[in-house]
């Protein structure tokens, strides 16, 4: 790609990168949330892959790394869903930490915490679905 | 009342580009009417007031819509037909019974739905009105998805799971050993 994408892609990047952190931050107050806020995460590294060629980022370690991130938060989610068999009102994926003031960034008890670890994991995911059709398209074609 | 005029021209213009979509003669149009009738659902859930589910459809379409150009990229433009073929007869059969079928069971179902816009359900008044003193969460999809039903949200988070995984396994080209007949 020219020089004109690579930078502008760089600049959209960091504010794709930004945006998904408001979104999946403030899943439980406003609209949006882990879901969504994980596909914009993804994007913000599409987007420099895409512009930036593929030996930008040492593609093959990070397909690792995301695999790792991907298992990891799947095995949090787990864990503290099972955390709320042992506190609370004793039920799986029970909602124990205190509620606070409902509308401020820190209420709801578990669920920003989830919609954090949710968010981790939709981003690693797809960044590890794009990772995976780029490197073996690139072994194809050797 | 002014949003079902918005609906019905919205939900107008969708049907009109799905026939455009079965009908056109290059595939690349056709994804494009698809890609047009996905955004006029993203107009449907805004006018409806739910924006959450607005962003999750415009972020879905916007993916289908690549990964259906990159398909076509690397396939053929142009459909091909035959249609004295059994194989599309057969088809064109089946999809008749079909259409026939489910709408003799919707018109059967019509009396016994809500009116449009009420809800008073057991269950969702329920959601609806206690979640926000229940959750503490003040967006109520987020209460219903991460407390009410959580153990749903899990499910769907396997599935994502499991996706990637199968992706991983059917495109890796370097970990297989080929099989030598002795």
């Amino acid at each position: 790609m020219s020089v004109i994408v690579q930078k502008v892609a760089q600049l959209l990047s960091a504010l794709i990168f930004v945006f998904s952190m408001y979104v999946i931050t403030h899943g439980h107050i406003l609209p949006g949330g882990g879901f969504t806020g994980g596909v914009l995460l993804a994007g913000s590294f599409i987007v420099l892959v895409l512009a930036q060629g593929q030996g930008y980022l040492k593609l093959k370690q990070q397909r690792e790394r995301t695999s790792l991130f991907e298992s990891l938060s799947v095995l949090l989610i787990l864990l503290l869903g099972f955390s709320g068999l042992f506190a609370g009102s004793m039920v799986f994926f029970g909602n124990y930490l205190p509620k606070g003031q409902p509308g401020e960034l820190l209420s709801a008890g578990n669920i920003p915490i989830y919609s954090i670890l949710i968010g981790i994991k939709v981003a690693a995911t797809l960044f590890t679905i794009f990772l995976a059709l780029t490197i073996y398209k690139e072994e194809v074609s050797k | 009342m002014n949003t079902e005029i918005y609906l019905a021209i919205v939900m107008i213009m969708m049907i009109i580009l799905a026939v455009a979509a079965i009908h056109a003669k290059d595939l690349l149009s056709a994804v494009i009417a698809q890609g047009g009738i996905g955004y006029g659902l993203v107009i449907c859930f805004l006018l409806l007031q739910a924006p959450d589910l607005a962003i999750v459809q415009i972020v879905a379409e916007t993916i289908t819509i690549i990964i259906m150009v990159a398909v076509l990229h690397d396939s053929t433009r142009h459909e091909e037909r035959c249609p004295t073929c059994p194989r599309d007869i057969v088809n064109r059969s089946a999809a008749l019974i079909l259409v026939v079928t489910l709408l003799y069971f919707f018109v059967d179902a019509i009396p016994a739905l809500q009116p449009f816009g009420e809800h008073t359900l057991r269950m969702s008044a329920n959601y609806v009105y206690d979640a926000i003193e229940k959750t503490g969460a003040t967006n109520l999809v987020k209460g219903v998805l991460w407390d009410f039903r959580a153990l749903d949200t899990l499910g769907e988070a396997a599935v994502l799971f499991t996706t990637a995984i199968g992706v991983l396994a059917i495109l890796r080209l370097q970990g297989k050993k080929s099989v030598k007949s002795n």
